[in-house]
């Protein structure tokens, strides 16, 4: 078994899939950490509120309802919202992170106690030092309350659908014409230069102008070895135009427009 | 070869929706139950996502697609794989009187354990106070260095009820405070049990010293007094707390179990919980009553009368902790 430091938990199902969870390291872990710190902070000082008005009626028990109410604010605050919102706290929302089960399974509610309640040895001697280090000698990223839990926390990205529609937007396609080139096209290139032209071609409008004109120069260099358009269905277009072209040949597989 | 990516996706967009919702409908329905054929359409949809990721993954070159779908099959594995049960709401009474005793009665060598290190230790603090009365600074704190006559004369004559209109904020602050080492004695298990083991003989030592310090100055009838009404509940507490440690480190260590280090934490977590849960329950109810019974003594509270209330809480103690749940116990698995 592979022991080596890793930034992400690969799971096998027994259907003989394999789907992969980027582990978040411990730096944004802190920085969420701060966020959920400001805001149990911002509760205690609620609770302070509503207990001034509480001493109206008996200044004892506002007292010790303050008292406990700071333990179990404190303690409560992780596992409570874990719970809730699936292994998230509202610093873990902000920076998209989650606690998840090490297989990938359902968190459960004794998971999210143990892991919260080990925040007092992890969180030892200062600004979590021990769960730091632990975090950081683990392969998994996982500090102390995570490696007794069997928990992970994850950073999970936002998910777009492509818009495939915008490549052409029912634009003419000159390689069209020339259908066994475009068999040739679509049997020479490898799936993997065919991800870099397609994310090339859907990230276009993030580049500035100039290393725009030189990367698809050079991309389209790249692919005119590939299949050799006759000089009428590649006069006048552009690099950028030859890669759309491309594209639309590798991935839309309609009629001829 | 690439696949005809737009056309795959249209006509696979529509399951995944489908399994969207379903997976939503669970998440928000944690107890929703779901019968035969909602459950073979659910394992349909997941089946045909993860096909369709395996396609992807291998055929195609689309990753923000491909980074959908795994987050949509690692859902709906999750669902679907998972086995614990968790299928039950929580029932306060059941899990009072027959989940938490029967789960203390499971890990009992462990908390004989805690019972025998704790022991020790008052063995070694009563002994090291009744040779070296000078070692009272080192072994006892320092709210309890006083001298017991002294103690004992100035609360016996006390006028005025010195806890008056703080006894609430007093018995929060202590089942604050005895939670909170609970928690540290549970979780020092992760030392492989050592640093559990120090807090229990440490925790031994002290009383030890003060059981020793007070029996000689012959305040033994104001010592049970004092300590025997929360003590009772207390302490057991402590033990429980610390219980759940051991059980923690010995499957850390794992010694003679062919499970992994994995499968021996899962087996086990739900009883941590159980064992800390109880032994917290049990701390509010010490704190309660030593700040409310437990400081007030003669002439305001008799003795005989702390005592014996002490002793009642202890049998019955016993008596839940031993017995309660005990004849559904033996229809279920250790």
């Amino acid at each position: 078994m592979n022991q080596e430091k890793t930034n992400h938990l690969e799971i096998q199902t027994p259907e003989g899939i394999t789907f992969s969870l980027l582990l978040a390291g411990p730096i944004t872990r802190f920085m969420a950490w701060l966020i959920d710190l400001a805001c149990i902070s911002t509760i205690l000082t609620a609770l302070g509120t509503i207990v001034a008005l509480l001493r109206l009626i008996s200044a004892d028990a506002a007292f010790a309802a303050l008292i406990f109410g700071n333990f179990v604010i404190a303690i409560g605050y992780g596992i409570l919202c874990e719970w809730g919102w699936r292994g998230q706290t509202l610093g873990k929302r902000l920076f998209r992170l989650r606690v998840v089960d090490e297989q990938g399974l359902k968190l459960h509610f004794s998971q999210v106690v143990i892991r919260n309640l080990f925040r007092v040895v992890d969180s030892l001697p200062i600004f979590y030092m021990v769960g730091g280090v632990v975090s950081l000698s683990s392969r998994k990223a996982q500090r102390l309350g995570d490696l007794v839990a069997n928990t992970v926390v994850i950073r999970y990205a936002p998910v777009f659908e492509p818009d495939f529609r915008q490549l052409m937007a029912g634009k003419y396609n000159s390689f069209r014409k020339y259908p066994h080139l475009c068999a040739k096209l679509r049997k020479n290139i490898s799936p993997v230069q065919a991800r870099i032209v397609l994310q090339a071609l859907l990230k276009r409008n993030d580049l500035l102008s100039e290393p725009r004109v030189e990367l698809f120069k050079t991309i389209a260099d790249h692919l005119r070895p590939l299949a050799k358009f006759p000089e009428e269905a590649v006069e006048g277009l552009s690099d950028e135009q030859y890669v759309r072209n491309t594209v639309d040949v590798l991935y839309n597989r309609g009629p001829l427009k | 070869m690439i696949i005809d990516l737009p056309g795959f996706i249209q006509r696979e967009k529509k399951y995944w929706d489908e399994l969207e919702n379903r997976l939503q409908y669970l998440e928000e329905e944690p107890f929703a139950a779901l019968d035969l054929q909602q459950v073979e359409r659910f394992h349909y949809l997941y089946e045909r996502a993860s096909a369709d990721l395996g396609r992807l993954g291998t055929l195609a070159s689309e990753p923000e697609t491909q980074r959908y779908l795994e987050a949509l099959v690692a859902r709906a594995y999750g669902e679907i794989h998972e086995i614990r049960g968790n299928s039950h709401r929580f029932h306060p009474l059941e899990w009072l009187f027959k989940i938490f005793p029967q789960t203390f009665r499971r890990h009992i060598a462990a908390f004989w354990l805690t019972v025998a290190i704790t022991l020790l230790g008052c063995a070694f603090g009563g002994l090291a106070l009744a040779l070296d009365p000078e070692a009272k600074a080192v072994l006892m704190p320092p709210q309890l260095l006083q001298s017991p006559q002294v103690r004992v004369k100035e609360e016996e004559s006390a006028v005025h009820d010195r806890l008056a209109g703080v006894k609430g904020a007093f018995s929060a602050f202590l089942m604050s405070h005895n939670i909170q080492v609970s928690i540290e004695a549970f979780a020092l298990g992760a030392t492989w049990g050592i640093g559990t083991l120090v807090i229990l003989f440490q925790n031994g030592l002290m009383l030890g010293a003060v059981v020793v310090d007070y029996v000689l100055a012959h305040e033994t009838p104001f010592l049970v007094g004092w300590l025997l009404p929360h003590g009772s509940f207390e302490i057991p507490a402590i033990l429980i707390a610390s219980q759940a440690g051991l059980v923690l480190a010995g499957a850390l260590i794992g010694w003679r179990k062919p499970l992994s280090l994995r499968d021996r934490l899962q087996a086990i977590l739900v009883d941590l919980v159980t064992l800390l849960a109880g032994a917290a329950l049990m701390l509010v109810w010490a704190g309660f009553v030593e700040s409310f019974l437990s400081q007030y003594h003669e002439p305001a509270l008799p003795y005989p009368l702390k005592i014996a209330f002490g002793c009642v809480e202890l049998v019955l103690l016993i008596c839940f902790l031993g017995f309660s749940g005990r004849r559904e116990g033996k229809n279920q698995f250790p």
